[in-house]
């Protein structure tokens, strides 16, 4: 696969200082489509890799390509609007769901509120639910919702499950696969190879901040 | 005594006597404050005896006004290395406190002496100065350190932010809102309480000094309102430059202590 063919494109990428690099001289092409997991123990690099992807992180050293375009060439406001995130753990904004979607959304009314959290599995009687005492299953679907409203191309989840139950989790999951379904290509981190395996079309796993295996979850994961 | 505002070295030594209590205290609860009592006894009293020395000589009428002019410059310099001593975490904070403190003293002395509230004279200038640029440093070491830990606490909600493509200004604005909250609080607290529950410095001192009550009063409130102007100034323009440097120029929060970012 070409640089240019490749949703993101690592090329020579280094992290932080020499003497601390959270990235060695990575190579490494993610695909355009389907859902790429990015794995690997704790301290791997896998949240460095995925926050190069929105510029929340720049390389000491190399070149982060979207879609054959350098991403230090890209205005990172608009990048990031294209390029959404769903954190670790679900942070919400004061203020009810409807005032944080219009944090990524000024103009967002009731009926594009009510669209949005439909897309994440939410009645529309949430948007008037103040945001800091959803639990944290609804949360995390609150601020997948959120992301959304930027109509992104790109959808970067890092480790979005790891503060859920197994009941939440699995609806986030779902969530992703649909996003998929819709056209809208998911990177996905985790360190759990559960997950790896139920979700992966593509896996990347990093050790030490190096690419350790690459390809599909079948060539990278075997039969298990 | 006739004079209220001559106490003499004896006045002053009797004054000790609530020192040592103090010191007793410590010894008596194991506090081990007694070291750090005697030091800042000892220094306050160095220092101000040769402020008092150079006032003496700044405040004389034969001596030339610049001289008070400098002492104000040295003022608001020593107030911005202060300011940067404070929040070491925000580059380039020795400046943006210069600029504040400036920005606070040429309103500042605009209002008092351009509108004639005070007369331009050394007995004015170095003490309006030394008020107003005193709170006004507080405001602005308050601001600076709770700017940088709110950042470094609320990075995830920075972060989440500029993840939908906010800009900076956007992402830091409710924490620049609560930090600037908190550095003008207790001087809008002060201002409340005026009369009620504390007598300001400036008021007792000339009321001590043999002043008609009334006349401190409209002097002490003068310079409350100048001190209240000045804080709002001063933290308002170090936070606003802060802020700004704690953010990249492509809208990214740079690295403070304590945070406590995922590196997974």
């Amino acid at each position: 696969m070409s640089a240019g063919e490749s949703l993101f494109a690592f090329q020579s990428v280094s992290v932080g200082p020499p003497e601390a690099r959270r990235l060695h001289d990575l190579d490494a092409q993610l695909p355009d489509g389907g859902l790429t997991v990015v794995g690997g123990p704790s301290g791997s690099g896998k949240s460095t890799l995925l926050r190069l992807c929105n510029r929340l992180e720049v390389p000491s050293e190399g070149v982060v390509r979207h879609r054959g375009e350098d991403v230090a060439q890209r205005d990172p406001l608009t990048l990031r609007r294209e390029v959404a995130m769903v954190f670790q753990r679900p942070v919400t904004f004061a203020g009810t769901v409807l005032d944080n979607l219009r944090e990524a959304e000024k103009a967002c009314d009731e009926e594009r509120g009510a669209e949005l959290l439909e897309r994440v599995g939410l009645p529309a009687s949430f948007l008037d639910r103040d945001a800091a005492e959803l639990s944290g299953g609804e949360a995390q679907r609150a601020c997948l919702a959120r992301a959304l409203a930027t109509n992104p191309r790109v959808m970067l989840m890092d480790e979005p499950t790891s503060a859920l139950d197994a009941k939440a989790a699995a609806v986030l999951e779902q969530l992703a696969q649909q996003l998929v379904a819709d056209g809208v290509p998911v990177i996905w981190v985790t360190h759990s190879e559960d997950q790896m395996r139920r979700l992966a079309d593509c896996v990347l796993l990093l050790v030490d901040g190096r690419v350790d295996r690459v390809g599909s979850a079948q060539e990278v994961l075997g039969d298990g | 005594m006739d004079n209220a505002s001559d106490i003499g070295f004896v006045g002053l030594a009797a004054a000790l006597v609530l020192v040592v209590i103090a010191f007793a205290i410590s010894l008596r609860l194991k506090l081990r404050l007694e070291r750090d009592l005697v030091v800042s006894v000892g220094r306050g009293l160095v220092q101000l005896l040769i402020v008092g020395a150079a006032l003496a000589i700044i405040i004389d009428p034969d001596t030339p006004l610049v001289w008070s002019w400098l002492w104000v410059v040295g003022i608001v310099v020593f107030a911005a290395a202060t300011v940067k001593r404070r929040a070491p975490a925000v580059p380039g904070l020795f400046w943006i406190g210069l600029v504040a403190n400036a920005v606070t003293a040429v309103i500042g002395f605009a209002v008092a002496f351009g509108l004639g509230i005070f007369p331009v004279r050394g007995t004015t200038l170095v003490p309006v100065a030394g008020m107003l640029i005193g709170n006004s440093m507080k405001s602005a070491i308050v601001v600076a350190e709770r700017l940088v830990e709110a950042l470094s606490e609320q990075r995830a909600e920075v972060e989440a932010r500029l993840a939908l493509g906010q800009p900076w200004t956007a992402a830091s604005r409710p924490i620049l809102r609560g930090a600037l909250r908190t550095a003008l609080s207790p001087q809008i607290e002060n201002t409340k309480a005026l009369g009620i529950v504390f007598l300001p410095g400036a008021m007792t001192g000339l009321i001590l000094a043999g002043v008609d009550p009334l006349d401190a009063v409209l002097v002490q409130l003068a310079l409350m309102y100048l001190i209240l102007g000045g804080v709002a100034t001063t933290a308002a323009v170090t936070a606003l430059g802060a802020v700004r440097r704690l953010f990249t120029s492509d809208h990214r929060l740079v690295a403070l202590p304590r945070s406590t970012r995922d590196t997974g």
